[in-house]
């Protein structure tokens, strides 16, 4: 009598274990179904090739993005002259002891940031010019126009000749004195000042 | 010092008492702001105030506004505009003060007109309404943005707000990138993307795909409502810890690709001399402190004071927050205002009783990466003298004079 009743407490245990295990692990499996995401939301739309050339003006180092067209030093001069000098002085040098609203573009006598001694790649010049300058008309200066603006300013920093033609081909081709100076942070954290 | 963190708010009467003494103490001479046409403040003085337990206050209202008696304000130069940290009692920024940075002024943008386009290494371009991107999951942050040109020093007279008024910290609400990202099928090969807002400046800042695998996201709203058009109405990109120029602003693309573009706030901005050379790509905000109370302008009085401060990494936890009021001779560990989060302005208070005595007071913090935060003098020995402004968390130094006088201790970096 008394072992029988061990016999059925132990059973009930047993039984009792496997269905709360059970339940534990049905329980898992819903809740883990509710927070289940679906292979797509479905939110949005395809973007066509005509929306993403529409805002796709950015310019890598390796020439990708660059458009046709082209421009030179003497046309880059007029258009500086006409709408950047304004802003960049005269000849884009830092002048001592004023301050313009923009800053100084060419290699003076200082050691003033400029492009032609801190700017690492001459893509950038293109895309930055193109999209954001002059500053009371962003965006508003045609690619060739851009190409000679480069031009003008690479030549005034004595990086290219003035005879050199800037397009798609030569503008990526332009090494800069400064980019050689670029090293990547490579700081993780941890004790080390760096 | 978990149970440190858990101590009860601690009253905050000296600073009131402070506040109110600069302010001339007397209601007579309170200052009202009234809204102008030009939608300009202009200070006017109030007459006396009615006792007012007997006559029966405004009714209830649509927007609440400050106390008049409160005016805590930005400062803007013409880049920029800062955060007076030293008027705030917390870690939330409230939404009009956080600080500014932009680089052609703030674009007004129709939230039924924007569009957000992701391409490049995709499976499918997509392009989403504002609408789409509330509709995902969502998730909300706490987090401190700081620009990485948030340093300055130079003159005894300077508030917090002047030295390094650029961070702020809001509660961020939005879709993660990573949500946006599966859902186009990024390429497994892609690096790096690019990303671009929709202001006058067209910014761009190229970001390691790592960041939108681990926290980046797209936020819509700040501390419960819309973002405010200064902080990148109607969505930008939030990357945690990451300097400020990275978390662009009224974004209208990201573009997927296995390189960065070298863009010129890249290059030509946002990069600093390291002896001879000049590091770039440094995305995160290293752990820096700041004691805020007692600051410039402040006066003190003998007997107990509560110091109390500001610490955030971009790295991750603030772990310990140390206070010397020798001047840097013994450090006496701080309580933390809990919960402490990620990434985020992290608050301190350590309890000083001022003998009267000439001193100078400082804090520095420590991340959970053990990063201790560097003296000036330990940055210059590490990154040569060209030091230049970004990237600069030094300890801060405040001189306690005789007559209770707090002032700025500028340390020359050139």
């Amino acid at each position: 009598m008394l072992k029988k009743l061990k016999l059925r407490r132990s059973h009930a245990l047993i039984f009792g274990g496997i269905t709360i295990i059970g339940v534990v692990i049905w329980l898992w499996l819903s809740y883990q179904n509710k927070q289940k995401w679906p292979e797509t939301f479905g939110y949005g739309k395809t973007a066509t090739q005509q929306d993403i050339t529409k805002l796709d003006i950015d310019i890598r180092p390796d020439g990708k993005g660059l458009p046709s067209g082209s421009g030179n030093v003497a046309e880059g001069a007029v258009i500086y002259t006409n709408k950047c000098a304004a802003c960049h002085g005269a000849d884009g040098k830092e002048i001592k002891g004023v301050k313009l609203p923009g800053p100084p573009l060419v290699v003076g006598g200082g050691k003033t940031k400029t492009i032609g001694n801190y700017w690492p790649y001459a893509t950038t010049l293109f895309d930055y010019v193109r999209r954001a300058m002059p500053y009371n008309a962003p965006g508003s200066l045609t690619d060739d126009e851009v190409y000679s603006l480069c031009a003008w300013l690479l030549n005034e920093n004595k990086i290219i000749k003035a005879n050199q033609i800037m397009n798609a081909r030569t503008l990526s081709k332009v090494e800069m004195p400064a980019q050689k100076l670029f090293i990547v942070d490579d700081r993780k954290g941890g004790p080390e000042v760096k | 010092m978990s149970m440190e963190q858990q101590d009860k708010p601690v009253k905050t009467t000296e600073k009131k008492i402070s506040r109110r003494t600069l302010l001339g103490g007397a209601l007579a001479t309170a200052i009202l702001p009234v809204t102008s046409v030009f939608a300009k403040y202009i200070q006017v003085g109030v007459p006396a105030i009615p006792d007012p337990t007997k006559q029966p206050g405004p009714l209830p209202g649509k927007v609440g506004t400050r106390s008049p008696f409160e005016s805590p304000v930005k400062k803007p130069s013409d880049i920029s505009s800062r955060t007076p940290l030293q008027d705030l009692y917390s870690t939330i920024t409230p939404s009009d003060l956080h600080f500014e940075r932009h680089h052609a002024g703030v674009p007004s943008i129709d939230p039924n007109q924007y569009e957000l386009l992701i391409h490049g290494m995709v499976e499918r371009p997509m392009k989403f309404s504002l609408h789409d991107l509330k509709r995902f999951p969502s998730v909300t942050r706490t987090c401190f943005i700081e620009c990485a040109g948030n340093f300055r020093t130079g003159k005894e007279d300077m508030t917090v707000q002047e030295i390094l008024g650029l961070t702020s910290q809001s509660e961020w609400t939005g879709v993660m990138l990573s949500t946006l990202f599966r859902e186009l099928g990024v390429n497994p090969k892609a690096t790096w993307f690019l990303a671009e807002g929709g202001d006058a400046a067209v910014l761009t800042r190229s970001i390691p795909i790592r960041k939108a695998w681990d926290d980046a996201m797209i936020v819509y709203a700040q501390n419960g409502e819309a973002i405010r058009p200064e902080q990148g109405y109607p969505a930008r990109l939030l990357l945690p810890g990451w300097e400020g120029n990275t978390n662009v602003k009224w974004l209208r693309r990201i573009e997927i690709s296995d390189a960065p573009y070298f863009t010129r706030e890249e290059t030509s901005k946002y990069t600093y001399p390291v002896k001879d050379k000049i590091r770039m790509f440094s995305f995160e905000m290293d752990a820096r402190s700041i004691i805020t109370y007692p600051s410039f302008p402040q006066t003190i009085e003998r007997g107990w004071i509560e110091i109390r401060g500001i610490a955030w990494s971009g790295r991750g936890k603030v772990v310990k927050v140390e206070v010397s009021t020798d001047a840097g001779k013994n450090w006496i560990e701080a309580r933390l205002q809990g919960p402490v989060l990620e990434k985020a302005h992290t608050y301190f208070r350590h309890l000083w009783h001022w003998d009267g005595s000439e001193t100078e007071i400082l804090s520095r913090v420590t991340d959970e990466t053990g990063y201790t935060q560097p003296t000036l003098k330990q940055l210059i020995d590490a990154r040569g003298k060209d030091i230049g402004g970004y990237h600069m968390n030094p300890v801060t130094a405040w001189r306690i004079k005789r007559d209770g006088n707090v002032v700025f201790k500028p340390e020359n970096h050139k």
